[in-house]
């Protein structure tokens, strides 16, 4: 996929502005509310109209200002999932999910609709009325709904804002799912930092209606390290939980992490920040925390007086938050040998 | 139950008809007024507005008096239709066309609310789902402004039963041609003794314009609780 735009839009006294290009199959637009995001989305989609610009995909002009072109949303092939499901209430799920299939040319379909409702585990929603479903449930058909409608480009419009944090847990696998089984490129607009994490890997960073950076997912977050009070959370997958004693023992790549917290068959996805870890110079004679890690230091990133520092343990990746006194004190450089001790109840279930 | 002369019961007809025709003739009509005045950016928007609503607040005999001037025999259109042996004034046409230029405005005012209430993003969402604007019309649109639409066609119908001043200019009140109940019923309050008569087709009136009322709420609680289909 390869997106080109350079728009602007006056609304007397806000304008947006945005010239980007992307070639990514996941990429996030990241922003406080009131950015502009959400106004890109819809000048993409063709629900609105740009004063000046351009906008192509894959090559094909969808508009642009000097040649009069502005193709109406139904031929842009641009999918949109909103905040809110906004599924049709006068149609049940199956036709709903439906709906975009069928006036998709059979040539562009490319997702069998039977394959699409196992992914997202709707098979026993099909006759329900979308009044009837929870607010999870007609997220994930809004979806379904889509993405059956074969676009080049889905644009999720902060689609996990108006969940509770469990839904929102819920809601990910699938969205995971979905995208790496049917290999659809990815737009996905959100103020949340967890969720560029989580759901791209390169961010466009929006502030007061113009593009401001333009930066992995993954430096983002170190940047919240270094400005943001909460610290960077690490997102380990791990995997096979397995009882030991009350607590739960799990599989870290080549490692073991041991949890308080139970898992499921399959991925289980937990969060750790990074003020939760501790880095010792050698191995600790007798700790309460159940994890104790042999890592090398890989890099050192941030100033001020928090340092994050980047570990590979046995495959693994992890950054610590530690204060520079601590830097000088264990004389930690890239290379150095270090021991990170975490807590079996620091490791925040997501899903 | 009292019985109706022969001829009551051809004014119930005749109005029955009148009604019936006039409400199902203007209903594309009334979609495509509200359509255009909810969902297309036009040039005069306004204005527009006023003269679909202006029969509204005209009194009925203003409005059946420039009926008969535009239809009439000195009139271009009057011309028009004459050499093509179409006759209008004083035919059950007439009536027709009087009580959908006076119900008009009902019709289209209702629908229009009911396509005003649609959230926008219920259209936003079949746009990006590759559907044309007829296509969102016909299966996003209409039915989820299906009660406003119901609603408009039972005021029209109601009004239609109804009219009075339009009809009796531009289609005079001829017994089993153009005599509605209003009309009959107006017949008899100049006929001296004619009080009973009167009152018994007012009772009628009363009766169906009932009826449609309950009609119209059953239909819309249906609708309502329309199924997933």
């Amino acid at each position: 996929m390869k997106l080109e735009v350079s728009v602007r839009k006056d609304f007397g006294t806000f304008r947006i502005e945005a010239d980007f290009s992307l070639s990514g199959n996941r990429c996030g637009i990241f922003g406080p509310s009131g950015s502009g995001k959400s106004t890109l989305v819809h000048m993409l989609a063709g629900l609105l109209k740009p004063d000046q610009g351009r906008i192509t995909l894959a090559d094909r002009p969808l508009f642009d200002a000097a040649r009069g072109i502005n193709l109406p949303p139904e031929e842009r092939r641009i999918g949109v999932v909103f905040q809110h499901a906004h599924l049709f209430p006068h149609m049940n799920v199956r036709r709903n999910l439906l709906y975009g299939w069928q006036r998709t040319p059979a040539a562009e379909r490319r997702i069998e609709p039977a394959a699409l409702i196992e992914v997202l585990n709707l098979g026993s929603l099909l006759e329900r009325r979308v009044g009837s479903l929870s607010g999870g449930e007609q997220q994930r058909v809004a979806l379904g709904r889509t993405v059956l409608a074969c676009p080049r480009l889905i644009l999720m419009d902060e689609p996990l804002t108006g969940l509770d944090q469990d839904l929102k847990y819920q809601i990910i696998p699938y969205l995971k799912k979905v995208f790496s089984e049917f290999d659809m490129p990815l737009l996905f607009i959100s103020h949340s930092l967890q969720e560029m994490q989580l759901m791209t890997d390169e961010v466009l960073v929006f502030e007061k209606g113009s593009l401001q950076q333009r930066l992995p997912a993954e430096n983002l977050a170190r940047r919240h390290l270094v400005t943001g009070a909460r610290g960077y959370a690490n997102l380990l997958t791990l995997v096979e939980p397995r009882p030991h004693g009350d607590l739960w023992r799990y599989r870290w790549g080549e490692t073991e992490l041991i949890l308080t917290e139970p898992g499921l068959a399959g991925d289980n996805l937990f969060e750790l920040g990074s003020k939760d870890i501790t880095l010792f110079k050698g191995r600790p004679e007798a700790t309460s925390a159940r994890n104790i890690l042999a890592c090398r230091v890989t890099s050192i990133f941030g100033d001020g007086n928090r340092i994050g520092v980047e570990l590979a343990c046995n495959g693994g990746r992890l950054v610590s938050q530690i204060v520079p006194e601590s830097v000088r004190e264990l004389d930690i450089r890239e290379g150095a040998e270090v021991v990170a001790v975490i807590k079996a109840s620091a490791f925040q279930k997501l899903y | 139950m009292f019985s109706l002369p022969p001829q009551d019961m051809q004014a119930i007809w005749l109005s029955a008809k009148v009604a019936s025709a006039a409400t199902v003739i203007s209903l594309p009509f009334g979609l495509g007024a509200a359509y255009c005045m909810v969902f297309v950016r036009l040039p005069g928007k306004a204005f527009f507005e006023g003269l679909i609503n202006l029969p509204l607040v005209l009194p009925p005999v203003v409005v059946g008096y420039l009926l008969l001037l535009l239809l009439g025999r000195s009139s271009w259109l009057g011309q028009l239709l004459q050499t093509m042996h179409i006759r209008i004034i004083f035919t059950i046409s007439a009536a027709i066309i009087a009580s959908s230029v006076i119900g008009f405005p009902l019709l289209v005012r209702s629908i229009r609310i009911g396509m005003e209430n649609i959230d926008e993003h219920y259209l936003q969402a079949s746009r990006t789902l590759g559907a044309r604007w007829w296509d969102t019309l016909l299966t996003v649109i209409l039915p989820l402004s299906g009660r406003a639409i119901l609603a408009g066609m039972t005021l029209m119908f109601a009004r239609s039963l109804g009219e009075f001043g339009a009809t009796i200019i531009l289609a005079g009140n001829i017994p089993g041609v153009t005599q509605t109940i209003p009309l009959a019923i107006y017949d008899y309050t100049n006929t001296p003794g004619g009080d009973s008569m009167a009152l018994s087709l007012c009772l009628v009136s009363i009766a169906l314009s009932f009826a449609v009322l309950l009609v119209n709420e059953a239909a819309s609680r249906k609708l309502r609780q329309v199924p997933g289909r």
